[in-house]
Order: C-alpha cells, then sequence, then structure tokens
C-alpha cells in the first residue's frame, strides 16, 4: 500500500499516524472479543463450574433468590424474548415492507427525502420513552380495547418493538429494492404489467435476499432491546399463551436484577451468562443476515 | 423504592461554595488519567474525590448499606443539609450485606441494615476495628397487602397469603376465598410481586413462607414499590405487597392475620408500634462503638422528632418516641 | 398497447371521441395502479402517525410543567417535583466524554477500511465486527461496561466507565457514516494528488477528509443522538439513582464520580418513585425525545447544507 508513494520519503510522523490508523481499523475487531472476553471471564466460574446447562436452557423454574432450591432455568426467558419478538415482525413487517414499497417505487425524489427524514427521527426515539409510552399509553389503550385485566403484556412490548424496529426494516429493505435495476421494471411494465403486478412478481423476488436481511436484522434489533420490554411487558415469567399474557425477556432480567445482585455470586454469574446467551444469538442472527446480503451482491 | 444501583449523595457539592478552578483543575486531573488509560487500555488508579475530607470543608459521615432504607437516607442527608454546616452525609446503597461489610473493614460511619446483625458479624467487626458496633432502631418497615377498592375482600390470614402466592400454591380464584368478586369477572387472582432479589421481596417471602418454599411463578414482577400499587389501582383482580406509606386512595389495604383464627390487623402506625401487625420490621442504623462528635449529632437528630417526621413522610413508620431505643 | 391500430383521425372520432380511447382493461388497470399507490402510502402514514401521536401526546401531558425553571433546577422532595437539571447536565457529560473517545477512534477506523485496507478477507472480518458490533444488545454492552471498565480497569461506576462504554455502542454509527462519505469522495480526486508527490496521509488530510467532511459531522452528530437516549448500558456502569449538584454550575461532576442521566431518571420517576407530580415524567420524556430529535435535525441540516455546496 505504501508503494503508492513511488519512493517518496515518508516523514516519521506519518509512519506514526499511519500506525494509529491501523489500529482504530482493527478496534472493531478488538471491541467485539472484548464484549466476549469481559462478558464471559465474569460468567466463566459458574458455567463452567456447577450451572447445569440443560436445566438452564430448557426448565422454566428461574428461581435464582431462593434460599432452599435455587434453579436457573431460562426457558421462560428465552420463550418471552422469541414469542415478543416474533408478534414484533408479524406486526412490523407488512408495515416496513410496504412503506419500503412506497418508498422506493411510488415516491417523487422529494417526497422520498421527506419520509427518510422522518424514519430516520422515528428511529432515534430512545428505547426508554418507548418504555414510558408502553407504561403509560399503551397499558391503558390495552386496558380499554382488549377489556384486558392488565395492559402490560406481550402485545404491549410487541407493539413498541415493532416501532422501534420499522425504521431499520424501512431503510434496508428500500436498499434492496433500490438494488434492482431498472431495466427489470422496465421489462415488466413494457409486457402490460400493472404497478402491482410489477411489485409482487417482479421486485418482491429479485430483491427477496434483501428483504430477508431486512427482517432480520429487525429481529435482532427487538431481542436485543431492554428498557422498551423491560417497562412494557410485565416482567413475568411465564410460558406465554397468547398476545394478552405478560411475559419476560432474557435482556429485561439482567436489566432489572443485575443492579441488586451481589458481585461474584451464583446468581451473578447467571446473568453474565444470560448476557453471553444473548451475544450468541444476536451475532448469529447478524452473521445471516450478512452473509444473506452479501448473496445479493455476488449474484 | 429498592433501586437498580448505588446511590452516590455527595451533599458537599451544595453546601460547599465551590470553587470553579479548583473544580476544573480536579477534572483536568482526571482527564489526564484518563487519557493515560486510553493509550494504556490498563488499570488506572482510583481517583476517588469523594472520600477524603479536604482541609476547611464540613465533616463527611459515611452511610452505607441497604436498599430498602437508601431512600429514607438519602432523604435525611437531604435534609440535614439545612441542619448543620459542621457535617455532611454521603449516601450509598448495595444492600444490607454490603452495609454490614463495610463496617467490619472501618470504612463507614454508620451502616444501614434492614435485618439485625448477624452475631458472627458483630464479633468479625469488633475484633477487626477495636470497637463494638452500636445498635439503633430508627424507623420501622411495614407491607401493606393491598387489592383494588372494589374487592369485597377485607380481611386475610398469612397462611392464606402463603397459598396464594407460594410455589403449588391451593388458592387461585377469588371464590376460593370465600367472597364473590364482581369487578373481576375471571375470578383468577392476579399476583403482583416485585423483582426477586429486592429486599421488599425477600421480607415478604420469608415472612409468608419461611425459607424453605418459594414463590410461585408467574406474578407480575414490577420495578417499584409505587409500579405495584398503580398496577393494582387499574386491575379489579389484582392482588399485591408494598410499603405501606404506598397507599392512595384507589387502592384498598388488607387488615393480616397471623393464623386464620387469630385476630385480624389493619395496617397503622398503632399496630407496628404494638407488634401486633404481623409484617412490619424494624430498620436498624450500626455505628462503629459508640457514637461520638459529628456521627453522634447526627444519629440524634435522625432519632429526633423532625428526623422522625421524614421517616413518615417517606412511607415507613416512625419510632413512638423521641431518643434512642 | 390496446390501440394499436392506427387509424384515420376522422374514423377514430366515431367510437369514443379521442384518438387513445380507454378500454375497460386499462380503466381497471388505472385503478389497480391509484389503489396500489394509496394503499402503500397508508402503510407509509401508519409510521409517521405514531412519532406525531408520541410527540403530541407527551407534549399535551407535559405542557404543565414545561419552562425554562424546569431545565435548570434539581430534582426536589425525594424526586417528587423540581426539574432536570442533575440528570440534564449528567447526560450531557456522558455524551461529551463519549464523543471525545468514539469520534477519533470511529473517523480513523473508517479511513482505515475505506484508505487502506485492501478487499482481503482479513477487511472482511473487519467490517463483520463492524455490523456485529452495532447489533450487540445494549444490555450486553451494560454487562462488557461492567466486566471491563467497571472492575477490571477499577474505573468503579463512574462518569467515565459510562461514557467508555457508551463510545464503544456508539462507535459503529460513526464508522458506517464516515465510510460512506469517504466513499463518496471520487478516485480521481484522489489520484490527482498523488501524482503531485503527495503522501497517502497528506491525501487523506487534505483531499479526503475535507470534502467528505459533511457525512463524518452527520455521523457525529448521530452519535450523540444515540449516547443521549441509551439507558441500559449507564445503569450499572456510572449512572445513580440520585445525586444532588449545585445548581448552574457546568462543573458540578467529576469524571470519576458518578451522575444522574436523563433517560435513566425518566426510568426511575415512571416505576419507582411515588407521588410524583403529574406532568413531570412526561415532562422528562419530552426533554429526552427533544434533546435527540432536535440533534438529528441538526444532522439533517447538515447534511442539505453541505450536500447543496459539494463540488463534485
Amino acid at each position: 500500500m505504501l508503494g503508492k508513494n513511488k519512493g517518496a520519503n515518508v516523514p516519521f510522523s506519518e509512519t506514526v499516524i499511519e500506525l494509529f490508523i491501523r489500529l482504530c481499523g482493527i478496534s472493531a475487531i478488538i471491541f467485539v472479543f472484548g464484549i466476549f472476553f469481559f462478558v464471559f471471564r465474569e460468567g466463566a466460574g459458574f458455567l463452567f463450574g456447577g450451572l447445569d446447562l440443560g436445566q438452564f436452557l430448557t426448565s422454566p423454574e428461574w428461581y435464582p433468590t431462593s434460599l432452599s432450591h435455587k434453579r436457573y432455568g431460562t426457558f421462560a426467558l428465552i420463550l418471552g424474548t422469541f414469542s415478543v419478538t416474533a408478534l414484533a415482525m408479524l406486526l412490523a413487517v407488512p408495515f416496513g415492507l410496504g412503506a419500503a414499497i412506497f418508498v422506493s417505487e411510488f415516491c417523487s425524489p422529494k417526497l422520498r427525502e421527506t419520509f427518510k427524514i422522518i424514519i430516520e427521527l422515528l428511529a432515534a426515539i430512545p428505547s426508554v420513552v418507548w418504555g414510558f409510552i408502553g407504561l403509560t399509553l399503551m397499558n391503558q389503550l390495552i386496558i380499554k380495547l382488549f377489556n384486558a385485566p392488565i395492559g402490560l403484556t406481550m402485545l404491549n412490548g410487541s407493539i413498541m418493538l415493532a416501532l422501534m424496529s420499522v425504521p431499520i426494516i424501512v431503510s434496508i429493505a428500500e436498499d434492496a429494492l433500490k438494488a434492482v435495476p431498472d431495466s427489470y421494471r422496465e421489462a415488466a411494465e413494457a409486457l402490460g404489467a400493472t404497478r402491482w403486478q410489477v411489485i409482487y412478481r417482479v421486485l418482491l423476488p429479485a430483491a427477496k435476499n434483501g428483504l430477508l436481511a431486512a427482517v432480520l436484522l429487525g429481529a435482532a434489533r427487538s431481542i436485543g432491546e431492554t428498557m422498551a420490554v423491560l417497562m412494557a411487558t410485565g416482567h413475568s415469567v411465564n410460558i406465554p399463551e397468547g398476545p394478552l399474557s405478560w411475559i419476560r425477556t432474557l435482556t429485561a432480567t439482567i436489566a432489572a436484577e443485575l443492579g441488586e445482585v451481589a458481585r461474584g455470586s451464583e446468581h451473578y454469574q447467571v446473568l453474565f451468562i444470560i448476557g453471553i446467551l444473548l451475544f450468541t444469538i444476536t451475532f448469529v442472527v447478524n452473521l445471516i443476515a450478512d452473509l444473506v446480503i452479501k448473496g445479493i451482491r455476488q449474484a | 423504592m429498592q433501586k437498580a444501583n448505588i446511590a452516590v449523595f455527595t451533599t458537599r457539592d451544595v453546601i460547599a461554595p465551590t470553587n470553579l478552578s479548583e473544580r476544573l483543575a480536579n477534572n483536568k486531573k482526571t482527564f489526564l488519567t484518563f487519557i493515560v488509560l486510553l493509550s494504556a487500555f490498563g488499570c488506572a488508579p482510583s481517583d476517588d474525590a469523594t472520600g477524603t475530607a479536604r482541609p476547611g470543608k464540613p465533616v463527611v459521615i459515611k452511610n452505607k448499606g441497604s436498599d430498602t432504607m437508601v431512600n429514607l437516607a438519602q432523604a435525611w442527608a437531604e435534609a440535614y443539609i439545612g441542619v448543620s454546616t459542621t457535617a455532611s452525609v454521603e449516601v450509598s446503597g448495595g444492600g444490607s450485606g454490603t452495609g454490614v461489610a463495610a463496617l467490619i473493614n472501618g470504612t463507614v460511619d454508620i451502616a444501614n441494615c434492614s435485618r439485625q446483625i448477624r452475631p458472627k458479624e458483630l464479633e468479625q467487626a469488633t475484633k477487626n476495628t477495636g470497637k463494638v458496633p452500636r445498635e439503633f432502631i430508627v424507623g420501622y418497615d411495614a407491607l401493606a397487602v393491598y387489592v383494588h377498592p372494589d374487592n369485597p375482600l377485607t380481611r386475610i390470614s398469612i397462611p392464606q397469603l402463603a397459598e396464594i402466592y407460594g410455589e403449588q400454591g391451593t388458592l387461585k380464584k377469588w371464590s376460593e376465598l370465600g367472597i364473590a368478586h364482581a369487578a373481576c369477572p375471571s375470578d383468577k387472582i392476579i399476583r403482583i410481586s416485585r423483582q426477586s432479589n429486592s429486599g421488599t421481596y425477600f421480607y415478604f417471602r420469608e415472612a409468608l413462607l419461611g425459607k424453605a418454599r418459594d414463590f410461585a411463578l408467574g406474578s407480575l414482577d414490577l420495578h417499584g414499590s409505587k409500579d405495584v400499587v398503580e398496577v393494582i389501582e387499574r386491575t379489579p383482580c389484582a392482588i399485591g405487597y408494598s410499603g405501606m406509606g404506598y397507599a392512595t386512595a384507589h387502592v384498598k389495604m388488607l387488615d393480616v392475620a397471623v393464623e386464620s383464627g387469630a385476630p385480624y390487623y389493619a395496617p397503622n402506625l398503632q399496630n407496628v408500634l404494638d407488634k401486633t401487625y404481623p409484617i412490619a420490621r424494624p430498620l436498624y442504623m450500626y455505628s462503629l462503638g459508640e457514637p461520638t462528635g459529628e456521627v453522634k449529632i447526627y444519629l440524634d437528630w435522625l432519632l429526633s422528632p423532625v428526623g422522625q417526621k421524614i421517616v413518615e413522610r417517606l412511607g415507613f413508620v416512625p419510632l413512638k418516641s423521641e431518643g434512642s431505643p | 398497447m390496446n390501440n394499436t391500430t392506427h387509424t384515420e383521425p376522422g374514423s377514430a372520432r366515431a367510437d369514443g371521441g379521442s384518438l387513445f380511447t380507454e378500454t375497460a382493461i386499462g380503466r381497471r388497470k388505472r385503478w389497480t395502479e391509484n389503489g396500489v399507490r394509496i394503499f402503500f402510502f397508508l402503510m407509509c402514514c401508519f409510521m409517521i402517525l405514531p412519532l406525531l401521536l408520541i410527540i403530541g401526546y407527551l407534549l399535551y401531558k407535559a405542557l404543565p410543567v414545561l419552562s425554562f425553571d424546569f431545565l435548570f433546577t434539581n430534582p426536589k422532595d425525594n424526586m417528587r417535583a423540581g426539574g432536570l437539571w442533575a440528570p440534564f447536565l449528567g447526560t450531557i457529560y456522558l455524551v461529551i466524554v463519549s464523543l471525545l473517545v468514539s469520534a477519533p477512534i470511529g473517523v480513523f477506523a473508517a479511513v482505515y477500511l475505506n484508505e487502506y485496507a485492501r478487499d482481503t478477507w482479513f477487511t472482511r472480518i473487519v467490517n463483520l465486527a463492524v455490523v456485529n458490533l452495532a447489533g450487540v444488545p445494549s444490555i450486553v454492552h451494560a454487562l462488557f461496561g461492567v466486566g471491563a471498565f467497571v472492575l477490571f480497569a477499577g474505573l468503579g461506576e463512574s462518569i467515565l466507565a459510562a461514557s467508555l462504554t457508551l463510545a464503544i455502542m456508539t462507535l459503529p454509527v460513526i464508522i458506517a457514516s464516515t465510510k460512506e462519505a469517504l466513499n463518496a469522495v471520487p478516485m480521481a480526486f484522489r489520484e490527482a494528488c498523488w501524482n503531485l508527490g503527495a503522501t497517502r496521509w497528506q491525501t487523506i488530510r487534505r483531499i479526503v477528509i475535507p470534502n467528505s467532511i459533511s457525512g463524518i459531522l452527520t455521523g457525529v452528530i448521530l452519535q450523540v443522538s444515540r449516547a443521549a437516549g441509551e439507558t441500559a448500558p449507564i445503569m450499572f456502569t456510572g449512572a445513580v439513582f440520585y445525586k444532588a449538584i449545585a445548581e448552574g454550575d457546568v462543573f458540578a461532576y467529576n469524571l470519576m464520580e458518578q451522575c444522574m442521566a436523563l433517560s435513566l431518571h425518566l426510568f426511575t420517576i415512571s416505576t419507582q418513585v411515588p407521588d410524583v407530580t403529574a406532568g413531570i415524567p412526561d415532562g422528562t420524556a419530552i426533554v429526552l425525545v427533544g434533546s435527540v430529535l432536535l440533534v438529528n435535525a441538526a444532522a439533517i441540516v447538515v447534511r442539505v447544507y453541505l450536500r447543496t455546496r459539494k463540488k463534485w
């Protein structure tokens, strides 16, 4: 790379700066490993010394502070995380894709800019504010609309997560749609296809990898979200039965319990092991999304 | 009330007229530490500025311990700013165990404890510091059992509560308590609880079930005492527990009996002081040895009517009369 | 397509009155066309509506407490009343310190990825790491902050530990937008500079960065907005429930001490503090949302303004 200088004398200061740039360049790798290392380090003692991993993953019994019989089963929490995310995606994906199609296929450039700005602003609202809305406004709405005893439910959390992940879905799906060459559209229209047919028969199949990646990244965002689900889902260790049952997620459990747990205790270490689990889940989802996107680039 | 992390309350910042340049220099120093740290990414000496008393500044009384009491301790410290110019109080939480550990190490002046100190801890503290910790009861914490005002239930016994909350509990419906709860069509008892490591949860569980049994899963484990009461206000089917002081006009407190045949007592100041109300516990403060100087003045003030008024304001139960117990 | 046969103008008048008559199929096509357009437009509106409704709702509820004093007085009376000074200042501290860390690292990382790195497997891994760093849940960042900064580095729970946690969390925001901005600078600019004998770094400093400053600035501003709104990463690394500071003193916090923060303050007063004066939680939420949206709006303005001045 320095060959580009063709024999020019590279001053010493520049060597130092380039070294610094390289160091910053690989910082992302260092940090990702650092995160894994330090979270692992805090939880490792119990992970390899005493924790029954089978029970950890499959038992719904979460009794970290029991005096007689401590049990660390996260099955209900895992199920809570996935069910709230699935419902959120069910709500967010149609609207997200619909909005992406509108922005990329129907908008004038000016309108497109406006919509993108609004989507950006929607993405900027902090999660604790969504949680607050869930706790106050959405809670009362759900009680009124569904005649539910308590509005702090999976549905409440899912609506908040849907609103939070829609901007991600829209922006990535729009990129994917824009990547479909115009010649595809022109060819379809020349054959007499309506706009709907163009979208349904040509655009969606052509952009399907990108759209899948959009959904995956939206889901990853939902899985990792903490404050909104902590405040809106009722925070109850429960195998979910329907949208109106109250649940608890992996993230919310860490947030609620880490503050008052004694450092180094089993309970403390289990919370870090849940952190490792979360890290792994989101890492895998992100990796798949990345491979899916790479897939389109190569095609 | 059990907050999620350790609170630091530095009254010195408020009372002492802050010297701007000194502040700046102080920040510059930390900034340098921070640059060094960045490049090294290693251990930096902890530049603990709060712990050391600077000459000319008021004496800092260090107070640490129970999370149940941290709000109360803060309120005292906040009010003490207007009382004393020669001492200020620094409060942090972390749990009763943390407070006692600090007492054993001799790093605090006063430890807050929502349980009594254990004989072994007392012995350790005496051995380590050469001083015998002195116990003060500074107030009481009484948990009330709340239901929706439309609930016809007016009283409940501890064994009934145990069957509602406990693992493999037998009471799942309001009708099983012998009442017809018209406002709750599903008849299902919705249990409201607290996150499983809060002091309130621990105390309520022990009062109901002792040490051998656990709460059943599936309760709503809310994050604060206030949350509990607010959810009950809106939920006719719910039952929950929270500090007595959190009561509002929109919820109902139940009378509680130790056993089904025993007399029922309402959660009020008198019954707590008489020790007839069953779900109440004293709140302790431990000083290192017989308190002297500013620490003694502070403790005397806490136990005075002025200090005890704050106990009442925060939803705890004040002592009957002034003076140390 | 239905009017393919070319007829004499006169004869066409007889069957409809216009040269290009709309047939039934054509009409249906036009209807579906409009229907589809309206359908997708409505879906788009469904996303915008919540933004407006939420801000409207919060503003309506918060109106009684919103005032100049609200921002510049401390929370009082066990956080039941008063204003937002201590949490607001705390958030500013956290944001500034995290920005000081993440801006240089992020910009240089992007410079490396765009200007130095060749397309090798290693570069692909670095890019993947950036994507994954962005995908790590905020609560896992909190655990990392506790493990690495609070405990291992011995910083304790402090503004510094919390800011470093935030800095690492927001790094991908800066890397992504800087990379995009650098990528937009035409290759010819660099080549011209190299041909004049400039070194790689000189080219970057004099040509590439000045020409992509708008994108870099946007990234930095977005980092601020992201850092200001986060709650989970600072909960256990440096933000506290309550801390009194001197009102009006902007140097009231020390970097090694803990601080209050707007986001955590909203959480505590809405779940844990009893009898909070009505409107204060909503007011806190609106101040938080307002500051974040203002910062984002600034990013948009910078982007639009500098784009109009683009030289190529």
